[in-house]
C-alpha cells in the first residue's frame, strides 16, 4: 500500500499526487516511470515520475483523466492509498552537457518533460522550454519550468494564453531564426512527437522522445510495449522509454495504442454510470487491506 | 522417518500389481471444460489413490527417487497411501518438496520419476504425479502439518523472484532456521506459476495456499520490488543486511520471430497473452479492467510446440475462439509439450499443423492482423538440440486467415539483474553463470538458479535448483567459506 499524502489539481482533470514510496524515491532518476494498480480488479498503467524527495520518501506523479483508471485515480484524495506502485522503471534520461536544449511538452507531457529539463539545466545546459495546451486553464508546470529554463514559450490552441498555435510552431520559428539547438526533447501526444521528429530530421538536430505504449509488467517480460525503432523491435519498458525520435515508427505506435479502444470506451462508460460507487468500493477495499495488515 | 521402510501394507502379489491397469484421474469432459477456466483434471478419490498406490512394486532400490530433481522419497510416500495414512504420505513428500500441490499438477513426471519406474518397462508406469497431487490436496483439506524448523540462526537471505526456484529455496532455508525474505516484481506472488500457467492446469487457489503455508513457516514476502531497479543486489547485502542473495528471476524476455507484420494489432507474445488472462483476469473483463482482444468467433493460432504454446491455444478456446490452431515448424515427435497436454488439447478441438513455418503476418483491417503466410517445412539433419532441423520447402507458400496470433517460441535472458550487479558473470546468451551443483555465481554471497541460469526449463528443474541453492547457501552461512 502506498499512502497518498497530497492530491492537488494543477488544471481541470489534471492532478499531482505525492505519495509515500521510499524505495522508489531513493532510486528515481529523471525520465523513469512507475506502474501502478489501484485495486484488486485494476489494470496496470505506467506513469512518469515527476519528482521525488528521498528524504521524505515520496514521489510525485501528474495524472490526466483519460480513461477509467486515470479517472478513478484522479478521484482519490490525500489520506487514500494506492494498492501497488512499482518502479522506478525504464532507463533514466541521458543527462549530459549538450549545449542548448529545447524541451517541448505537449499537454500533460510538460510534467513528463519537467524532471529531465531540470536535470539538463543542472548539468549546465541552456534550456528553452515550449509548453502547449488546448486552452489557458490546461497549461501546467509553467512556473516549475521557468525556474530551470532560460525562456519558456507557452502556446494555446485557442490563443487564450501565450501564443495561439502549437508547440511545434515555436520550435519551427526558433529554427528559422537561426537559434543554435544541440538537442530537442519532445514529450506529448504521438502526432506532436512525430511532427517534431519530422521537423528536426533534415537539419539533423538530435531529438529524443519519451514513448507511452501500452504496458503490463514493465520489466521486459511481456513484450506488449514493443515499438519499432530503426526497423527493430524494442521494449519501451526496458530499452526506453526514451528513443531517438528520428528512428521511431510513430505510425506503428499510434496503431498499437489504439488496440483496446473499444474495451477502453466500454470501461469508461461503465465507470461514468456511477463514479462515486467505484471510488467508495476502492476505499472500502484498501481500508479492509490495511486492517488485515495490522 | 523416511529412512525406515515400513512393512508393506500391500495385500497384492507382485504379479497382481503388474496386472493392475493404471488408474485414470477424473477430468472435466472436453465439451464442458472449453466453456470455463476451471481445472481440467479433477484428481483421484481416496479409493482410486489407494488402488493406484497398490501397483507400486516397492523396489529395493527405487530409481524413481533418483530421477526426481528434488529427490522425493516416492516409495515411502506411496507405501503410506497403501496403508491409508495420507497425512503421513504428505509429511514424507514435504521433506523434499515444499510445493507438492503444484508439482503434482505441472511436473512432467513422464520425464523424471515415472520414466524410471519399473512398471514403465512392463506397461504403464505408476501414476506418481497423480498420487502426489492426491496427497497434496488431501493435506490441503486437512490443514498442513508444519515440519519443525531449526532454531533461528540470525542469518538473513534475500530471494529474488517468487517463482518455483525462489519458493523452493525459501522453504528449505526457513526450515534450516534462516530469516528469508522474497522479493517479487509483480503485484502477485508465484512468478510463472501465476502469470504463465493457466487456471485450468494450476488453480491460483493452490498457489495461494502453498504460499500461505510458507508465510506460516516464517517466510516474508515483499511485492512490487524490481531488484535491479527498486533496489540492487549490492544494496540488499550492504544496506539491508542480507547475508546472501539467491537470484531466481526466471527466463524473462519473450522472443519474437523477427518477421514482417509482428507489430500488427492482434499479434501477441505468449507471455503477454497469458499474463493478460492469468495475472490480470482479462477473461473477466469488464469485471477486471485489463482487456484482451476479443477472440469470440474468430480464428486464433499459436506458433510454437511447447507447453506454453498449448496453454495459450487452450486459453483462446476458453475465450471463445472459433478455430484454434497450433503452427509448429517441426513434426509431432519433436514437440517439447507434455503428451498429456497434447492429448487434452486434441480432445478440446485444437488443430495441429506440423512442419509449418510462418514467414509473415499480413494485415486485414488497417493495422490489424488478417492472415499469416507460411512455408511448408521438412526435417533435415539433427541440429545442436539433437532434433532434426526444419528446412523450408521452396515454393510451398500458403496463407491462413487469422485474427489473433500468439508467438510461443521461447524466451531470452532478462538483463535487469546482470546489468546492475557488477562482477556477476553471464554466459554469451546473457544467462547468469552459476555452478551446477552449488548454484554459486561469480559474486561472493550471490547464488542463482532456475531459468535465469539454464534458460526456459520446467517448474521441477527450477525447484531442484532452488533446493541445491538452499543447501549451498546454508553451508556458506554456516562455515563462511566461499
Amino acid at each position: 500500500m502506498f499512502p497518498v499524502l497530497e492530491a492537488a489539481f494543477l488544471a481541470p482533470g489534471i492532478r499531482r499526487f505525492v505519495m509515500e514510496a521510499p524505495r522508489i524515491a531513493r532510486k528515481q532518476k529523471p525520465g523513469q516511470f512507475v506502474i501502478l494498480r489501484l485495486h484488486e480488479h485494476g489494470e496496470r498503467i505506467p506513469l512518469t515520475i515527476e519528482n521525488s524527495d528521498p528524504s521524505r520518501g515520496t514521489i510525485s506523479i501528474v495524472v490526466q483523466s483519460v480513461g477509467k483508471t486515470t479517472r478513478l485515480l484522479n478521484s482519490l484524495e490525500a489520506g487514500d492509498a494506492i494498492l501497488d506502485v512499482v518502479g522506478p522503471l525504464g532507463k533514466p534520461s541521458d543527462i549530459g552537457k549538450f549545449g542548448t536544449v529545447v524541451v517541448l511538452g505537449g499537454g500533460v507531457g510538460a510534467a513528463m518533460a519537467y524532471p529531465t529539463a531540470a536535470a539538463l539545466q543542472r548539468a549546465g545546459n541552456r534550456v528553452l522550454s515550449i509548453i502547449g495546451a488546448r486552452t489557458r486553464q490546461l497549461v501546467i508546470l509553467e512556473r516549475e519550468l521557468r525556474a530551470v529554463s532560460e525562456a519558456v514559450y507557452v502556446t494555446t490552441d485557442d490563443g487564450s494564453y501565450g501564443e495561439r498555435g502549437l508547440v511545434i510552431d515555436v520550435l519551427r520559428r526558433l529554427m528559422e531564426q537561426g537559434t543554435h539547438i544541440d538537442l530537442v526533447l519532445a514529450v506529448g501526444p504521438i502526432p506532436m512527437m512525430k511532427a517534431v521528429a519530422d521537423l528536426t530530421r533534415s537539419p539533423g538536430i538530435s531529438t529524443v522522445v519519451s514513448l507511452n505504449p501500452i504496458m503490463i509488467d514493465g520489466t521486459g517480460m511481456c513484450g506488449g510495449c514493443r515499438v519499432l525503432v530503426d526497423g527493430r523491435s524494442q521494449f519501451a519498458c526496458v530499452d526506453g522509454p526514451e528513443f531517438d525520435a528520428h528512428k521511431v515508427d510513430f505510425d506503428v505506435l499510434l496503431q498499437r495504442n489504439s488496440m483496446y479502444r473499444g474495451p477502453e470506451r466500454e470501461a469508461l462508460a461503465e465507470f461514468e454510470r456511477d463514479p462515486q460507487a467505484q471510488v467508495d468500493g476502492l476505499r472500502a477495499e484498501t481500508c479492509a487491506m490495511e486492517e488485515s495488515a495490522t | 522417518m523416511k529412512g525406515a521402510q515400513p512393512e508393506s501394507a500391500n495385500p497384492l502379489s507382485l504379479k497382481e500389481r503388474v496386472k493392475l491397469p493404471r488408474q485414470l484421474m477424473l477430468e472435466q469432459p472436453a465439451e464442458l471444460r472449453i466453456l470455463n477456466f476451471h481445472e481440467v483434471n479433477l484428481g483421484y478419490t481416496e479409493e482410486l489413490a489407494r488402488q493406484e498406490a497398490r501397483r507400486c512394486l516397492e523396489c529395493a532400490k527405487p530409481t524413481c527417487m533418483d530421477n526426481c530433481p528434488v529427490g522425493v522419497h516416492v516409495r515411502e510416500f506411496v507405501q503410506r497411501i497403501v496403508a491409508g495414512d495420507f497425512a503421513g504420505a504428505a509429511s514424507v513428500i514435504r521433506e523434499d518438496n515444499v510445493l507438492p500441490g503444484i508439482t503434482g499438477r505441472v511436473c512432467p513426471q513422464e520425464d523424471h520419476c515415472e520414466s524410471a519406474c519399473k512398471l514403465h518397462k512392463k506397461g504403464e508406469s505408476l501414476g506418481i504425479g497423480y498420487l502426489e497431487r492426491f496427497v497434496a490436496d488431501y493435506e490441503q483439506r486437512l490443514g498442513i502439518r508444519h515440519l519443525p524448523a531449526a532454531p533461528p540462526t540470525g542469518k538473513k537471505v534475500a530471494i529474488v523472484g517468487s517463482g518455483p526456484a525462489g519458493l523452493s529455496a525459501a522453504g528449505d532455508l526457513v526450515q534450516r532456521g534462516h530469516g528469508v525474505r522474497v522479493f517479487e516484481a509483480l503485484h502477485e506472488l508465484g512468478g510463472v506459476l501465476v502469470y504463465g500457467i493457466p487456471e485450468f492446469r494450476l488453480p491460483k487457489q493452490i498457489i495461494r495456499q502453498q504460499i500461505g503455508y510458507m508465510r506460516d513457516m516464517g517466510v516474508e514476502f515483499e511485492t512490487d520490488v524490481v531488484v535491479g531497479r527498486t533496489i540492487t543486489v549490492d544494496e540488499l547485502m550492504q544496506e539491508e543486511g542480507f547475508d546472501a542473495v539467491f537470484v531466481a528471476t526466471g527466463a524473462g524476455a519473450p522472443q519474437f520471430l523477427g518477421i514482417p507484420g509482428e507489430h500488427l494489432n492482434g499479434v501477441y507474445s505468449a507471455n503477454e497473452f497469458l499474463t493478460r488472462i492469468n495475472l490480470m483476469h482479462a477473461n473477466e473483463f469488464p469485471a477486471y479492467d485489463q482487456p484482451i482482444v476479443d477472440v469470440r468467433g474468430k480464428d486464433v493460432a499459436v506458433i510454437g510446440g511447447g507447453n506454453t504454446a498449448l496453454d495459450a491455444i487452450r486459453s483462446s478456446l476458453r475465450l471463445g475462439a472459433r478455430k484454434a490452431s497450433i503452427l509448429y515448424r517441426r513434426s509431432e515427435a519433436e514437440m517439447p509439450a507434455r503428451a498429456e497436454e497434447v492429448k487434452h488439447a486434441r480432445q478440446e478441438g485444437v488443430e495441429f499443423h506440423f512442419l509449418t513455418g510462418p514467414i509473415a503476418f499480413l494485415p486485414g483491417a488497417p493495422g490489424w492482423l488478417g492472415a499469416v503466410r507460411c512455408l511448408r517445412m521438412e526435417l533435415g539433419e539433427p541440429d545442436a538440440s539433437g532434433r532434426r532441423r526444419p528446412q523450408s520447402v521452396p515454393g510451398s507458400e500458403f496463407e491462413v486467415p487469422l485474427s489473433v496470433a500468439v508467438i510461443a517460441v521461447g524466451t531470452s535472458a532478462n538483463p535487469i539483474i546482470q546489468s546492475t550487479t557488477p562482477g556477476l558473470d553471464t554466459n554469451p546468451k546473457g544467462y547468469i553463470h552459476a555452478d551446477p551443483l552449488t548454484q554459486r555465481t561469480s559474486r561472493i554471497g550471490v547464488f542463482a538458479g532456475g531459468d535465469i541460469v539454464t534458460g526456459s526449463a520446467t517448474v521441477i528443474l527450477a525447484m531442484g535448483a532452488g533446493r541445491r541453492a538452499a543447501r549451498s547457501i546454508h553451508e556458506y552461512l554456516t562455515d563462511g567459506n566461499w
